[in-house]
């Protein structure tokens, strides 16, 4: 049992080194590659299925005693985003991403993969404060190799404009982790939490440390008003890579969001719940303003993805159990739907020959690419039948139910302009005439795998969604502590 | 005493490194950073009590360190943070080199590589 835990660290990390030491060797080091990514996926379906059995996977570091160990706990939240990140990485490696830049062809992109999958895996799995906080900086750095792996100045950019907001969020992170250990005395999740005073009362010391970490992870997670570094950064990546970093990075500082929120400190956390809120509607809207105005697919899809966050922000701001399940719905539905959208607008672009919608058009005599595109793209509007649909139900039925009219309108009002946006994408490259001609190319029978399963999941999410709501309200049984 | 100068220091550390983080010249941002980072460190390693007197060991016979021992457990950390933003400062400051050695200026309010600028009618740029 103990073993499992460290799994989700593990098989990336030698992977990773597997694949640096094939860098020499391409096809094989494909395959290493592959290999580590589905070895990845059934580890965490294996948790993610032990942790709805009630089981929760757990490991002290070194065997040392209680409260000197790091602890490794997996539990049904932890192995839920696990296993989709996992979901994620399968479908991201096999699209080929070749011909876009550099960085595709690259022998460093594949132990930069899934050296960001480490930081990803061991985020999702540590029980311990400061190793959260290493996990950011191992899936920090691993990014920033990524995109600057172009090497034109474009993607040195982008790096940079990258690096200067997360390296400042890095560092309150450390702040705020240092500053609740000296409060606590502990780094532990469960031991911190007891320290910072349970669930009952808590000092505004402590309230004001828990803002410190908010405020770090909010400018991880792209929310208003820290995201710009976002949109600048993500579309220089070719899209597979685009579709990893969309679908996990950004949701990595939801998920710590969470587990502050909900697990380390709920009674230091409650009077931010409100500034969260706000905060959590102005990201909603400026998200998907900001992509009503772009053409170009990768920043149209980028600016969606802050606003996505903006409604997993919002539903854990309600701060009740109901909405922690909402919020963890939310991420495990936006995940999927929006690396699919990445992949598939990589598509596109061999299609159509760019990602610009105004050089687009005529796509419609591509009907499964139509096909492909519509369901995730319904999905991200939260059309019923798809899995957006009950992820957008919930968060705004949670938030007219708390009588938080307000973010329950803002919330109906950005799926409005979702709509607006993905109707404008709909209407620009599959039904307009081509502007230019366009030569078809055939696309790689991998992507349509890839994509055509992820949609799949999208689908069945949306018909069958009993199992993935009841999943969630278990793991939405957070710690020791008691939520309303 | 010791430590309101200590908190004193730590603030205006912060306050320089932000001051040239929202710079314009790329150099003085990174080095902006380095300070940020260690007024950063500077706040976790105070966390762990300041104090001049005894070494961080448990006396014999003792099951806990005496309190005016330093917490070694936040210097543990320190040291952590320490080695991950040199290493960061080191990209960052290799990405403003090669960006400075491919034609950019020092400006980076001017840069407009990953983001081409909006057309004169407002629409979007063109995609690089």
């Amino acid at each position: 049992m103990n073993a499992w835990s460290v799994l989700p660290l593990l098989v990336p990390l030698i992977t990773t080194l597997a694949c640096l030491a094939l860098r020499d060797r391409p096809g094989a080091q494909r395959w290493a590659s592959f290999t580590g990514a589905v070895l990845f996926l059934a580890v965490a379906g294996t948790l993610a299925v032990g942790t709805a059995k009630g089981v929760v996977y757990e490991t002290r570091l070194g065997d040392w005693p209680e409260p000197f160990a790091i602890r490794l706990r997996i539990d049904a939240l932890g192995a839920a985003l696990l296993a989709v990140s996992g979901v994620v990485l399968v479908a991201v490696l096999l699209v080929p991403g070749r011909g876009e830049s550099a960085t595709a062809s690259s022998p460093l992109l594949l132990p930069l993969v899934h050296g960001l999958m480490v930081g990803v895996g061991g985020a999702f799995s540590t029980a311990d404060l400061f190793n959260l906080y290493v996990w950011f900086e191992v899936m920090l750095i691993c990014a920033l190799g990524l995109i600057a792996l172009g090497r034109e100045r474009r993607h040195l950019d982008a790096a940079l404009r990258y690096l200067v907001l997360n390296s400042l969020g890095a560092v309150l992170l450390l702040c705020a982790v240092g500053g609740i250990y000296g409060i606590s005395g502990s780094l532990d999740f469960g031991a911190a939490a007891t320290g910072l005073g349970g669930s009952e009362s808590a000092s505004p010391a402590a309230t004001a440390l828990v803002a410190l970490a908010l405020l770090a992870l909010l400018i991880k997670s792209a929310a208003f008003p820290f995201g710009a570094w976002l949109p600048a950064a993500y579309p220089v990546l070719p899209t597979p890579i685009l579709a990893l970093f969309a679908g996990l990075l950004t949701k990595v500082g939801a998920y710590a969001v969470l587990r502050l929120v909900a697990e380390i400190a709920p009674a230091a956390a409650a009077p931010l719940l409100e500034p969260l809120g706000w905060i959590a509607a102005a990201t909603m809207l400026t998200g998907v303003l900001g992509a009503a105005y772009h053409q170009d697919l990768r920043r149209i899809l980028s600016f969606h993805v802050i606003s996505q966050i903006g409604y997993i922000l919002l539903a854990i701001s309600l701060g009740t159990r109901a909405a922690i399940a909402a919020a963890l719905v939310y991420t495990i539905h936006h995940i999927l739907v929006k690396a699919n959208l990445f992949l598939i607008s990589g598509l596109i672009r061999r299609s159509g020959g760019s990602f610009d919608l105004r050089h687009l058009g005529g796509l419609a005599s591509r009907p499964a690419l139509a096909f492909v595109f519509a369901i995730p793209a319904a999905s991200l509007i939260g059309l019923p039948l798809t899995s957006g649909f009950w992820a957008k139900l919930t968060v705004v039925k949670l938030c007219f139910a708390e009588g938080r009219y307000v973010f329950g309108i803002v919330a109906l009002l950005v799926g409005g302009l979702t709509l607006y946006s993905m109707t404008k994408v709909w209407i620009e490259a599959f039904w307009k005439e081509p502007p230019e001609p366009v030569y078809p190319r055939r696309l790689p029978a991998a992507a349509w795998w890839s994509t055509y399963s992820l949609a799949a999941i999208t689908l069945v999410l949306g018909i069958h969604p009993e199992p993935l709501l009841e999943f969630a309200a278990l793991a939405a049984r957070l710690g020791p502590l008691e939520l309303p | 005493m010791i430590e309101w100068l200590f908190a004193l220091t730590i603030g205006l550390l912060a306050a320089a490194g932000l001051y040239l983080v929202l710079g314009r010249d790329l150099v003085a941002v990174v080095v902006g950073l380095l300070l940020v980072a260690a007024a950063g460190n500077l706040f976790v390693f105070g966390a762990g009590r300041i104090t001049r007197r005894g070494a961080p060991l448990v006396a014999d016979g003792a099951t806990v360190l005496s309190p005016d021992a330093g917490n070694p457990l936040t210097q543990a950390l320190v040291l952590t943070a320490i080695v991950i933003g040199f290493a960061l400062a080191c990209f960052a400051f290799s990405l403003v080199l090669r960006l400075r050695s491919l034609g950019a200026g020092p400006d980076g309010d001017q840069y407009e590589f990953a983001e081409p600028r909006p057309d004169a009618d407002g629409e979007p740029g063109d995609p690089t």
